[in-house]
């Protein structure tokens, strides 16, 4: 029973812990991306323009909810919350501190990269549902390229995993050692660019491409639907780069406690900067160019980064 | 209770098969940053299969317009053809009009119009190229582009008020003359505007994502460039050398050293690419002629306000930033055109987007729309 | 054949033209520094065909000109030997206003003889896709005829 409880507390949290992050996502990125086109971002609403995204978040609640005519009411609206609930669940794995996590699960790792996927459908319903040629087109490009990207991303988390030797976050992030960094950087790279091709941004972003497909697959929904989806995406963010800080760039090590959480919190969000930098400076890749991107560079890269943590693994355990 | 979707219906092709053509209406207001252009594409899976432009939705009859009003009342009509190009697309009419009632326009004005006419080419190509980047998915390159190009509106601004319909170019000459400290100011701009355009250049052109965006997409050959009717960077990129700057030269072109940048592939690259090149050699056109103007009149002497030329018909030219814009003008000795007819690069070189879609992505499609430059003004008159 | 001493452009057009096609030859002249061919009607194919294989191989416009009792179509071709262009004019009766494509000779002239016919009324005979292209396809009644009604034009008032 109480872990029943404990379970609903900790999603609860994660919820908000995504709303959150959405918030100032959504600032940060205005800030950021405003600064390197020259321009100041948010300003006028609360200090620094941080209340914005609020102000965004009550307009949006305020609008009208329209389904359209031809959209399966049922399907369409459980569409967003597919792509959303899973997004908040993985972020349950991230070790916060040192030796804990929400949901500290010896096949942790495996639980971070198996249940976002679940997006996938969610991304294929909303834009089928939708009955709209640029839904269905979108919806059809996302899934294809999220189910394509899973694989250069996994392989190179595996490559941690054999030299860790085990599944758990926490007991991973014990492991770590400074020359990590030199060994995974290619893998760090390559999980890096499978998020953001998982989340459908940055040069990836195509299935939403506003200027082709005027937002793609979540183009028929509005108000507080659409920004379930904005939600998933910059929760996702913050979810990849918490579990990409934990896992290759060392995590809380060195730090005890709370400040442990800190400092975490600090690379993520160096991570998550790195993302939106990557997002405004290059135009968006073509739907074969970004396949072939996955299959034919990624993933033989990632194998070779796997290839080589299998050796360190065998040479450094005996 | 379900609807059915129109273009869901399945098609019957030319062999009788019954084929799965996805029929999308990339419709009249869009964000592909471009005008109000309608184009039908019938796709097979993500190639397109057809693709039609439909115009016709920035129609205001200037034409018709212009036979009510007199010759100088046509100007501000001239303004809103090309919008992104005022000066140009002023300076095209009015050469019609002093070709047509034999009016001699002197040197300084000449040159003045020569630079803001140069000046403007910069801006409609930073238009142009920072078009083609928020297309491809770079909106930080649309960013950069305008910044150069507000330096330039700016100038205008000082000049003549405006920041878009300038009403400057009038016949004889123009409005008014160049404020004091504006050459400096201009100086500054030009000499400030190539190192950005090169970084711009770098930036975006130097891209891999966008070398693979852009290059074979769109490949226009040089024979149907010509066959077509292609002016400007669109025919230039493929490999066609044709500028009326240098090869039928008017006001004092033939003073001013300049080079034409001709492209060899005529795809998508390439036109974008011309456009910027284009607009870092203006930047050296505006500076000679800088160095070359002399102090004068800046219109023609005893010109009336109501011009009533010789019955009879003319037409005149000029390179806009996309391609040959010229004037017809048919006059029956009244104050008042009989006809105006006004030859749009835009318009013409639109035709082209039914040839180079086909075989190509959706995403291409949009890339291949920004690289011929419409602007619908121009196109729908 | 090329270009002689102190021979404009348009000089050694003429010569060009009167060798190589002596009948157009009386059809040509030189208006205000401008060259023209007024051509009849039945004859225009011909002549664009010839001016074409003697260099005018860019299509500039075509439009027309309402003269009261009949149109004057007004084609526009531009040379890059010559460096000039010229107008290649035919008239064309009210009452029957057709005329031939040049859609075959110049794949360009497609859209501007579609603007023609949607403005004018006058029919390009062998056109691929001759239909509105400017106004609403069920429009009534072509706009640019001196003699077109309409509700919604304002006649101009006398002090402008």
């Amino acid at each position: 029973m109480t872990s029943l409880l404990w379970g609903v507390l900790f999603g609860l949290l994660s919820g908000t812990a995504i709303a959150l992050a959405a918030l100032f996502g959504v600032w940060w990125e205005r800030k950021v991306s405003g600064r390197m086109q020259m321009r100041l971002g948010p300003q006028q609403s609360g200090p620094a323009g941080l209340l914005q995204t609020l102000a965004d978040t009550i307009k949006l609640v305020l609008k009208e909810d329209v389904t359209p005519a031809a959209a399966d009411p049922r399907i369409f609206r459980m569409a967003p919350l597919l792509v959303f609930t899973p997004v908040a669940l993985s972020l349950l794995v991230v070790p916060f501190v040192t030796g804990w996590a929400p949901l500290d699960s010896g096949v942790g790792i495996l639980l971070f990269l198996a249940v976002p996927s679940v997006s996938v459908l969610g991304v294929l319903l909303a834009g089928w549902s939708s009955a709209n040629t640029y839904g269905t087109i979108g919806g059809l490009r996302g899934a294809a390229q999220m189910v394509s990207y899973e694989i250069p991303r996994t392989l190179s988390v595996l490559a941690l995993v054999v030299v860790a030797g085990t599944m758990r976050p926490s007991a991973v992030m014990g492991a770590w050692r400074w020359w990590w960094l030199l060994l995974f950087a290619v893998g760090f790279v390559i999980y890096l660019i499978s998020s953001i091709a998982e989340m459908n941004r940055g040069p990836f972003d195509l299935p939403e491409a506003e200027s082709e497909l005027v937002a793609g697959y979540f183009v028929d929904y509005t108000g507080i639907r659409w920004a379930i989806f904005m939600m998933a995406e910059y929760g996702g963010m913050l979810a990849c780069s918490l579990f990409g800080a934990a896992m290759f760039l060392g995590g809380t090590n060195g730090f005890p406690g709370l400040l442990g959480g800190l400092v975490l919190l600090v690379k993520a969000i160096a991570i998550v900067t790195v993302i939106m930098w990557v997002k405004w400076s290059f135009p968006r890749f073509r739907q074969d160019q970004l396949m072939r991107l996955a299959w034919k560079v990624l993933t033989p890269m990632a194998l070779v980064q796997l290839l080589v943590a299998g050796a360190v693994a065998v040479a450094w355990l005996r | 209770m379900p609807v059915e979707v129109e273009s869901r219906r399945p098609v019957i092709d030319e062999l009788g098969r019954e084929v799965d053509e996805l029929v999308v209406n990339i419709g009249p207001s869009h964000p592909s940053t471009h005008g109000v252009c309608r184009i039908i594409a019938h796709l097979d899976g993500e190639i397109v299969v057809k693709a039609e432009p439909v115009i016709g939705y920035l129609h205001r009859g200037i034409e018709k317009m212009a036979e009510n009003r007199t010759y100088l009342q046509v100007v501000p009509l001239t303004d809103r053809l090309d919008y992104v190009g005022s000066m140009y697309a002023n300076w095209a009419y009015c050469r019609a009009v002093e070709r047509l009632a034999d009016i001699r326009v002197p040197e300084r004005a000449e040159y003045i119009r020569v630079i803001v006419c140069e000046l403007q080419r910069i801006a409609s190509h930073m238009m142009g190229v920072g078009a083609s980047g928020a297309d491809t998915g770079a909106a930080t390159v649309f960013i950069y582009a305008f910044e150069v190009r507000e330096r330039i509106v700016e100038l205008f601004e000082m000049l003549c008020g405006a920041r878009l319909t300038y009403n400057y170019v009038r016949p004889g000459g123009v409005s008014a003359d160049l404020p004091d400290g504006w050459i400096e100011r201009c100086r500054e701009v030009v000499r400030w505007a190539p190192d950005r355009l090169r970084e711009l250049d770098t930036l975006f052109f130097g891209n891999y994502i966008a070398a693979e965006r852009m290059k074979g997409i769109g490949v226009l050959s040089d024979t149907d460039a010509i066959a077509w009717g292609a002016t400007g960077p669109v025919a230039r990129a493929s490999g066609v050398l044709f500028d009326i700057r240098k090869n039928d030269p008017y006001s004092v072109y033939p003073r001013l050293d300049f080079r034409v940048p001709v492209g060899e592939n005529g795809d998508c690259f390439d036109r974008g690419r011309i456009k910027l090149l284009e607009a870092i050699e203006s930047c050296h056109i505006v500076e000679q002629a800088l160095d070359q103007i002399q102090p004068g009149p800046v219109a023609a002497e005893g010109l009336p306000r109501l011009i009533r030329p010789r019955a009879g018909d003319a037409y005149d030219h000029i390179e806009s930033a996309r391609g040959s814009l010229g004037v017809y003008l048919v006059s029956d000795g009244s104050p008042r055109p009989y006809r105006m007819k006004v030859r749009s690069p835009a318009f013409c070189n639109l035709q082209l987007l039914g040839q180079l879609a086909p075989g190509h992505t959706v995403s291409d499609l949009v890339v291949i729309l920004g690289s011929l430059d419409p602007v619908f003004g121009e196109v729908d008159r | 054949m090329s270009l002689h001493e102190g021979e404009s452009n348009l000089e050694y057009l003429q010569r060009k033209l009167c060798a190589v096609y002596p009948d157009l030859c009386p059809l040509f002249s030189i208006e205000f520094a401008d060259a023209v061919l007024m051509v009849p009607r039945s004859v225009l194919h011909r002549a664009a065909a010839d001016l074409k294989e003697i260099g005018f191989e860019r299509f500039g416009f075509v439009t027309a000109v309402d003269n009261g009792d009949d149109f004057e179509l007004v084609y526009r071709l531009q040379s890059g030997e010559f460096g000039v262009g010229i107008f290649l004019k035919t008239e064309v009766p009210r009452c029957e206003a057709v005329i031939e494509t040049l859609t075959d000779l110049w794949p360009a002239a497609g859209w501007p003889e579609r603007e023609v016919y949607d403005l004018f009324g006058i029919e390009f005979r062998g056109h691929p896709d001759l239909r509105r292209i400017l106004l609403p396809d069920d429009w009534v009644g072509y706009p640019l005829r001196k003699d077109y009604k309409d509700d919604s034009i304002i006649p101009r008032p006398d002090y402008i």
